[in-house]
């Protein structure tokens, strides 16, 4: 297979998971279309170091998994923690950025 | 062969991403997602990068999943709704109008490589062997940022998540009550207007404990003073 379709179904999973960090109110399902992007991001690199024959990509795709996993932890330490002060799990509502 | 493959891996992947985004309830989309990260992680394969394949199944639909799933069995499905108002509507057409971009720039950028296979493949390409030499020699230093990164997020998510004292209303009213309160309070010299409890402020009691329990009483180690009649 051509390298250009591996990009184009990168670009398509990057779209989708926009789409959904737009449109999506839960901010657990938010990360996961953060994941999405991210991942359509790694999905892309990897195509990358394929046309070039080089594993720079690749070890570049292994780092954006180590921040994406930091992103995730810290991220649902946040809907943990908004879960125990009984606010409402809902990034419309929590729109005061108070203490 | 590849080809076959190519299209079933695909249309996985893009199929598990719709599913993150249009189930209603979260678990599901958790479950979508593991399948979608299974579907890259054979299209990783066929681009021949067999360790990040590996590490993509074992650290993201392994570890990571795992802890989404426990998070949505901690919180709860919750209500399952989208935005309300123009965003709903202007969300998926920016999320179109990107992905029209997108192919724009990839169509008109004429890049010789990106409709070819590829570079030859030369055996041991994307093997442990060599992403662990690179990691060691030319990006050393990023290895180490990112383990510090790592570690940063482990100590800011138990931070973040742990359980605060103080935010428990039933704690707080115990504090209260086993706080410094003012001297004579609730004995016997306040209900007889010997003592008058000053309220914000804790008065040093004139009288020591031990007096006040074994003296002659309330109205004696009241009338005392600070003389310490009713001592040892």
């Amino acid at each position: 297979m051509n390298i250009g379709w591996y990009l184009a179904v990168s670009a398509i999973i990057f779209c989708i998971g926009a789409g959904g960090v737009l449109v999506r109110r839960n901010p657990l399902v938010i990360l996961l279309c953060l994941e999405l992007m991210l991942n359509a991001a790694n999905l892309a690199l990897v195509a990358f170091a394929r046309m070039w024959g080089n594993e720079d990509g690749q070890v570049f795709a292994l780092i954006v998994m180590v921040v994406a996993a930091c992103e995730v932890t810290v991220g649902l330490g946040l809907v943990v923690a908004i879960y125990r002060r009984q606010l409402p799990i809902d990034v419309d509502e929590l729109n005061e950025l108070q203490g | 062969m590849s080809a076959v493959l190519f299209f079933i891996a695909a249309i996985g992947a893009i199929t598990g991403a719709f599913g993150v985004v249009m189930l209603r309830n979260p678990f599901y989309s958790v479950l979508a997602l593991a399948f979608h990260l299974v579907s890259l992680a054979a299209l990783f394969l066929l681009l021949r990068a067999e360790f990040v394949a590996a590490a993509q199944v074992i650290v993201y639909a392994g570890a990571v999943m795992v802890l989404y799933v426990f998070v949505v069995a901690y919180v709860g499905g919750g209500e399952q709704l989208t935005t309300r108002g123009a965003l709903r509507v202007l969300g998926p057409l920016f999320a179109l109008a990107l992905a029209i971009e997108l192919c724009i720039a990839m169509l008109g950028a004429g890049l010789k490589g990106v409709n070819s296979r590829g570079a030859v493949y030369v055996p041991g390409f994307g093997a442990p062997r060599s992403i662990g030499q690179l990691f060691l020699t030319k990006f050393l230093f990023p290895f180490e940022i990112a383990s510090i990164l790592l570690l940063v997020a482990a100590v800011g998510a138990v931070v973040l998540a742990r359980r605060r004292r103080g935010l428990e209303p039933d704690e707080r009213t115990e504090a209260r009550i086993h706080g410094p309160r003012p001297a004579y309070t609730g004995t016997m010299a306040e209900a007889a207007g010997v003592r008058q409890v000053v309220h914000g402020e804790a008065v040093k009691p004139d009288v020591e404990p031990v007096g006040t329990l074994t003296g002659d009483g309330a109205g004696s180690a009241g009338s005392a003073g600070s003389e310490h009649e009713g001592g040892w």
